[in-house]
């Protein structure tokens, strides 16, 4: 009873607020609902310098006048914008005290996937009562990067920490104006990654959020940022293989990248976001904004995605290629199964000399899911000799899923080269009693057509990475040849 | 008995096609199944592969002095039966040799032979690939991707001699081979042939039991085992067509 009074108090409290809001800093979560005031909350809450305030105002002034995009290939009953609260003090899970505790079947997923036992403690967790081995490591790695120059934090920090980086860079790829969700993160993002590598240094470890996750959850307005100065090289892998759940049903990320002259960013994602149920109900809204900016000569950008969560993926993580002689890559596997819908591609502008990209996408489209692909190569009137080749690949799993494409291609120099191609095919029941007849079960001969299939994109990723996405495929799409 | 096969029937769709279907092979024993077009041969190794498409209507199949027809396919094929196909599929991205890693250790995880190191393994390749002359670059190759008809087919016998099963059926292996190709891939099967392996050759033609000389010879006739014997029958066969075959058949079903 005790509880249902809770719930009526906050709900009264929160009407109270729709009349008029005032900025409490004592209190920890905001009340649904997104106006100025709530802006200025959040912007002090987190202790932010007046610039940044003003900046976020604007990008919300600028959202306002805003419509929700509708061109993409999906359909959902669009969110509620007033019925979000844009701030909670960065929460803890809670703490189980063993992976009994944890819920069997994200156990077995996890165990399937080959996670080790610490991971899997970390990634549920669960408390561990001797020091931690991923947090020794995480301080050595962080030592280790500030020898060499690299800033590696979180964003909230680096506002405090670096703000004259921030300031120069933020906002810079991804303007506020930019789109819609974009326009809504610039006004509202709570937290996200920094990462800066100085001029002529190559970062000599993969770096991952995984380093930075037990901090606090990132929330769903995460805001990235990576700039690699002159000569500098990283590779930053973002996201895990594990299912993740998460309350929040809207996902609006921005991630920005900037690549100076002859430096080199390969940014890895792998998504899994809870899809929802066999309806796509409750499934998370992944509404991303990713773009690099190929800024000097030289400089080369390169994108790898694996998409297998979230009941809607919205996201073109896309290159600027404004250096003479850059390169801008993108691969990618978008899996969707059940009720799932992706809508997801890149966009290659070619405004550099000499410049070109790369596009490979492989879709794959279980149950009754809709997959497209949906691609821009722009190749301006400065940019002299510009190749781009992209090759989109669709896989279809059963008879009542779908596969689009959707490239879109404007040239605007003659002397540009663009190839593309594009095909469909639907995983054979021949393919598959192939397999049982040499003794695999259907598991492991799913799991070898479809990573055949994917391979090309997945031997970009990371080595250890590669083998967790190459099962997390196989388990996606169990069970879905029909 | 290796495998025993009694009143088999089966049909896909609407349409009877195994009708009453007996017999037997002996460990160690070639036996080659002939047939005119139609007559239920290509059926009779999916059903025996365990094919989905396939609905069994009557009868018993032991293997092993198992029930084969409770078995799943891929039990089917880790207990030691191994099907060369006529049509042998791509897999793109899939290289040849990982394809055979995979299958062979589920195959020697249910045999309880222990695993091959990598070393052992690649050994095995090399001597096994000898003997269909498969190049090297074949087995590196993506599975069946761009093989020409006769690779393939000497792909399917190499990928039968490395999984070492106890009754290979090969379902018109000769299809489609030019006559060196046809050499090459009997030698092949011959260089396997020992008195714990058995073979089920199913062909059309007497050409390719030139090569493989079979110890029985049968007819498939209307879903049902017509006529059996000796490799002398292939040669009459050879000689005056499946007419004869047909009428001494309708003729019995007349009375």
């Amino acid at each position: 009873m005790a509880y249902e009074g809770d719930e009526l108090l906050d709900s009264v409290t929160s009407k109270e607020y729709e009349f008029g809001f005032t900025t409490n800093i004592e209190t920890d979560k905001a009340p649904n609902g997104l106006n100025e005031d709530i802006i200025r909350f959040i912007s002090a809450k987190k202790e932010e310098p007046e610039w940044l305030l003003e900046w976020r105002l604007e990008a919300f002034r600028n959202w306002q006048k805003m419509t929700e995009p509708e061109w993409a290939h999906v359909q959902y009953t669009k969110p509620d914008f007033q019925a979000i609260s844009y701030y909670a003090a960065p929460k803890k899970r809670p703490k189980l005290n063993s992976l009994d505790e944890v819920d069997p079947e994200l156990r077995r997923t996890m165990e399937r996937l080959g996670i080790s036992m610490e991971e899997q403690k970390r990634l549920s967790g669960v408390a561990v009562d001797f020091v931690l081995d991923s947090v020794s490591v995480a301080t050595s790695f962080k030592e280790k990067l500030a020898e060499l120059g690299i800033i590696f934090c979180s964003m909230s920090e680096a506002i405090k920490e670096h703000p004259e980086l921030v300031k120069k860079y933020l906002g810079t790829v991804v303007p506020r104006t930019d789109n819609f969700y974009a326009a809504l993160n610039s006004a509202v993002f709570t937290d996200g990654s920094f990462c800066y590598i100085p001029k002529g240094v190559r970062c000599p470890m993969e770096l991952s959020t995984y380093f930075r996750i037990n901090e606090a959850g990132t929330g769903q307005f995460e805001r990235t940022l990576v700039v690699a100065d002159e000569g500098a090289y990283v590779s930053y892998l973002e996201g895990c293989t594990a299912p993740q759940r998460d309350e929040n049903q809207l996902h609006a990320a921005v991630v920005e990248l900037v690549a100076h002259k002859d430096a080199e960013i390969k940014y890895s994602t792998v998504q899994n976001w809870y899809p929802g149920d066999k309806d796509g109900k409750g499934g998370v809204f992944n509404f991303v904004t990713k773009r690099g900016l190929c800024e000097g000569n030289h400089s080369k950008i390169s994108w790898t995605q694996v998409e297998t969560g979230s009941a809607i993926t919205w996201k073109y993580p896309s290159c600027i290629l404004k250096g003479d002689h850059s390169v801008g890559e993108f691969y990618s596997v978008a899996v969707t199964n059940n009720a799932q819908q992706a809508d997801t591609g890149t966009k290659m502008i070619h405004i550099g000399r000499n410049t070109s990209s790369t596009i490979i996408s492989k879709g794959i489209s279980a149950g009754s899911s809709n997959n497209s692909y949906r691609g821009l190569v722009q190749i301006n009137k400065s940019a002299d000799n510009a190749r781009n080749f992209s090759q989109c690949d669709s896989l279809l799993m059963t008879d009542h899923c779908g596969a689009h494409t959707f490239p879109y291609i404007e040239v605007k120099n003659k002397s540009a080269k663009v190839e593309h191609e594009a095909t469909t095919s639907k995983i054979g029941e021949d393919q598959i009693f192939y397999c049982l007849q040499r003794g695999l079960s259907e598991e492991k001969a799913i799991s070898l057509i479809v990573n055949g299939y994917a391979k090309e994109v997945l031997n970009k990723l990371p080595m250890e990475f590669a083998v967790e996405a190459q099962k997390l495929l196989a388990i996606s799409l169990e069970g879905s040849v029909g | 008995m290796l495998l025993e096969i009694k009143n088999l029937q089966a049909r896909v769709e609407e349409k009877e096609i195994l009708k009453g279907l007996n017999f037997e092979v002996k460990p160690g024993e070639v036996h080659a199944i002939m047939g005119p077009n139609g007559s239920g041969k290509s059926t009779l190794a999916s059903v025996l592969a365990g094919k989905e498409d396939y609905e069994i209507t009557g009868g018993e199949v032991s293997f092993n002095g198992k029930d084969l027809l409770e078995m799943s396919p891929e039990d089917r094929a880790r207990e030691g039966l191994f099907l060369a196909f006529q049509y042998p599929v791509e897999i793109p991205g899939v290289s040849n040799i990982n394809f055979l890693k995979a299958a062979l250790s589920e195959v020697r995880e249910y045999r309880g032979l222990p695993q091959l190191t990598a070393k052992e393994f690649l050994q095995l390749v090399n001597e096994k690939s000898k003997l269909v002359e498969l190049d090297g670059q074949l087995t590196n190759r993506s599975v069946n991707e761009g093989f020409s008809g006769g690779e393939k087919k000497r792909n399917e016998v190499f990928q039968m001699a490395m999984l070492d099963p106890t009754l290979a059926i090969l379902d018109e292996t000769d299809s489609g081979l030019d006559i060196d190709a046809l050499r090459i891939v009997a030698n092949g099967v011959n260089a396997m042939r020992s008195p714990e392996r058995s073979f089920v050759v199913i062909t059309h033609y007497q050409r390719l039991l030139d090569f493989i000389v079979p110890d029985y010879v049968h007819v498939l006739y209307k879903g049902r085992i017509v006529k059996s014997g000796t490799k002398e029958l292939a040669l009459e066969l050879e000689e005056r067509g499946y007419d004869w075959i047909k009428e001494e058949v309708e003729a019995a079903n007349a009375q």
